[in-house]
This record gives C-alpha cells, structure tokens and sequence, in this order.
C-alpha cells in the first residue's frame, strides 16, 4: 500500500479571521442597509426609487477597488513570481466581475422607472459594460489555460494592459457622447443620503474582503488538491511498474 | 547592439512575409472575407446610398477588425509545428524582437488588406476617397497599428489555447473600443465633413492609444512568450 502524502494541515487551515469577519460583514451589511433605508426620506422626483443607490452605488466603488486590487497584484505577481499575489488577483477578479454585473443589473432597474430607458450610452454606463466584458475576457483566459505558471503569468499581463485601459475607455466614450448629445447624470446626492451611501460603501467593502479572503483560501485549497492529485496518480503508476 | 536586434526583427519579418507568399491562401481568403463583409453591411444598412455614406467610417473599421483578427493566430500558429517556437525562443537577443517582428509582419499583413479593401469600399458606398487620400491614410494607419499591436499581443496567449477562435476577439474587442470609437470618428470626419472641427481630437486619442499600449505590450510580452 503506498503512502501517499498528505499536505500539512497547518498552512492550509482557514485564516482564524476569516468567519468571525465575514459574519461582521454581514451583519454590518444589514444594519448600514437598514439604517440607509429608515433614515432617507422618499426623494422629491424618485420617490422610493432612490434607495437603489445604496447598493448600485457601493457596488461600482467596490468593484473599481477590485479591479485595481488585480492590477498590482498582477505587478506583484510579475515582479516577485509567488503565486499567492495571482491568487489574489483571481479572487478579486471574480468579485469584481460580480459586482459589476450588479452594479449594471441594479442600474438599468433604476434606468427604466426614471429615464423610461433600461440602456442609454452614457459614458459611465457604457464603462462599466465594457470593464464587464474585459474582466469576463480575462476570467476565461484563465479558465482555458491549464498550466499554472503560464496562467499566471498570462493572467497578468492581461490584468495590468486592462486595467490601463480603463481611464482611455471612459474618456473615449465620453467625448464620443458629448459630440451627439448633453450627458444627463442625475448624481447629485443631498446631504442626508450622505450617511447611508458612506455606511454601504463601507458594508460593501468589508464584504469585498471577506469574499476575496474566502477565494483565495479556496484558490489554496484547489490547488493543494490538484498537487495531491498528481502525487497520487505518480505513486500508482510507480506501483504498476 | 541595437542593429544585433534590429536585424532579428528583420528576419522575423521577412520569414513570416515569405512564408505568407508563397502560399498566398491566407491572404486571398481574408482578402474577399473583407469584400464580403463589405457587401453584407451593405445590404444590411442599405440600399438608400446617402445613409451608408453616413456610416461608412463605421462599416470599414467594422470590416477591418472582423478581417483582420483572423490574421493574428495564423502568425503563432505556424511557429507550433514542429517545435518551430522552442526554436526561435532558443536564438539569443531579447525576446521583444520576436513581438517586433511579429508585429510588423502582421502589420504589413493587415495594411495590403486595406490597400485592396478600402478602394472597393469607395466603389460600393460611393465615398470620396481621393481627395482625402492622405489624412484617410493617416487615421488608417494610427488605427491599423494600435490593433495590430494588441493583437499581435493577444494572439501569443490565444494561438497556444484550445478556444483560440472564440478567445482572441474575447480578449481584444473589449481592449479596442476606445480605438474603435476615435478611428470612427476621425474617419467618418475626413470622409463626410468635420462640421465640429473634431478630427484632430480623435486623431491624437489614436496616438495616445497607439504608445501606451505599444508599450505595454512590449513590455508584456516576455512574461507571456516564454515557457
């Protein structure tokens, strides 16, 4: 019966903050939600429809946050080769990409009540389709390159001339946009939506965190498996010869 | 040193230039594709002759990308048989002169393209190329090499994967609407009138998009070439 190696538990064990700051992301998620909600008075033009921004608006911070979060990881990663800094960039990656999706979805609900539209070309609007997609790009790049050196070095690449790539797409678009029409951005937040905007902000970037903490200790579990896997299938082929 | 270097970029160039001649199946082939797309777009958006003079500029870039992304998996792919990549990455110099001459060929590539294409888009849309045979060539070729350099780039990733179809123009049209955006507009300005006096503004978004990622690219590219 060969023995097959196990990896050591230790360096694999959950983070001890991982839970307890998760479930204080949640929860503080809930109350900055509450608070948000209870606090604001119905808006004069949209009513209710206002309290949207409370996770539209935290969603595309965090999600800019996330993308920039792949970007030095990405250089870090290329700079000193350890492969927790792509980790790190995976994990954020898809909590970015998560977001922005939400932050798209919850946008056009907001859209279609208040500007009658579910979709317009607004430079912010469009920026954000188009970081989708290039953030969707990247993801599966990832998923259809199988070595993990080769990954990560790719993933990198792709992740730092992307995130460059940003303030040129939303420039783009906007002279693009202003050359047809005036931009009408209704962005103008009173002082007592203030309180609950900043509350989730800080809700949304907690939970941020905590889900890209639990990736990457994910990401470091799938690849322990993947390395006992192999040692597994090394050993048995052994045996049979 | 530098002439070491500039010499490879010339080999690289010449043998995937030759490699192209002599078979010529690639080139014919996205040569009539481009027609085609042409003909479809018109009857598309057509038949009414002053509506695809307004849309032209778009309908040629259109053109020029569906194309010519075809061409750039082809440029690696050729260096996956037999080990032919190992090789050229076992010759001594620096890697980015590999990038370079892949580029330029590609470039030359993409170019002959549009020497043909662009005067059969003038016949089928009725454009007024001549006279603006020169700023036309200038936005052509600002927007004709900042594509050609990221997908010369993403196609060293791409080429190497199994879903190199459908995963090259995944990870470049994304990268290229900005680029998309000004060559539109700095083309639909020389062809149809620039009312707004906005050209030059479009013309200068293509060169800053052209250097910043000329050079990221080629800084880039050793982490992504070697194996």
């Amino acid at each position: 019966m060969p023995t097959t190696p196990t990896p050591s538990t230790s360096s694999l064990s959950r983070p001890r903050w991982l839970l307890p700051f998760g479930w204080f992301a949640v929860l503080f998620f809930v109350g900055a939600q509450a608070t948000a909600l209870l606090l604001s008075q119905p808006d004069r033009d949209m009513g209710h429809l206002q309290k949207i921004m409370y996770v539209h608006v935290p969603s595309a911070w965090v999600s800019m946050i996330a993308f920039f979060v792949v970007f030095v990881a990405s250089v870090l990663f290329l700079l000193r080769r350890d492969i927790k800094y792509d980790m790190v960039a995976a994990a954020a990656a898809e909590v970015g990409v998560i977001l922005t999706a939400l932050t798209l979805a919850l946008g056009s609900i907001w859209g279609r009540p208040t500007w009658g539209i579910w979709w317009t070309w607004d430079p912010r609007l469009t920026t954000t389709a188009i970081l989708l997609l290039i953030y969707v790009g990247y993801m599966s790049l990832r998923s259809f390159t199988e070595d993990e050196d080769r990954r990560a070095r790719w993933a990198a690449a792709v992740g730092i001339l992307g995130f460059l790539n940003v303030p040129i797409v939303y420039m783009s678009v906007r002279w693009w946009r202003t050359i047809h029409q005036v931009q009408s951005t209704p962005d103008t937040v009173d002082p007592y939506y203030v309180i609950g905007l900043r509350l989730n902000a800080f809700a949304f970037l907690f939970l941020f965190i905590f889900f890209v903490g639990m990736r990457y200790y994910i990401a470091r579990l799938e690849r322990a498996r993947a390395a006992h896997l192999e040692q597994e299938a090394f050993v048995a082929r052994e045996v049979h010869v | 040193m530098m002439r070491a270097e500039l010499s490879r970029v010339g080999a690289i160039v010449w043998k995937d230039l030759t490699a192209e001649r002599r078979t010529k199946a690639n080139f014919n082939a996205v040569v009539f594709l481009a027609g085609l797309i042409l003909l479809l777009f018109g009857f598309a958006l057509g038949p009414d002759q002053d509506a695809l003079r307004n849309v032209a500029g778009g309908v040629l870039w259109l053109t020029v990308l569906f194309s010519g992304v075809l061409s750039f998996n082809r440029s690696y792919e050729q260096e996956l048989e037999n080990g032919a990549l190992e090789l050229l990455l076992l010759y001594p110099g620096d890697r980015r002169s590999i990038f370079l001459g892949k580029l330029l060929a590609n470039l030359a590539f993409v170019v002959l393209v549009e020497v043909i294409m662009v005067p059969a888009a003038a016949l089928l849309y009725d454009l007024p190329v001549w006279e603006v045979i020169l700023p036309l060539s200038v936005v052509l070729f600002l927007g004709t090499f900042g594509f050609v350099t990221l997908g010369t780039f993403y196609a060293a990733m791409a080429s190497r994967l199994r879903a190199r179809e459908v995963l090259l123009p995944l990870l470049l049209f994304p990268m290229l609407i900005p680029l998309l955006v000004g060559a539109v507009q700095a083309t639909g300005g020389i062809l149809n009138g620039d009312l707004m006096g906005q050209t030059g503004a479009w013309i200068r978004l293509l060169i800053v998009y052209d250097v910043i990622f000329f050079l990221g690219a080629l800084f880039a590219f050793e982490y992504v070439i070697e194996d």
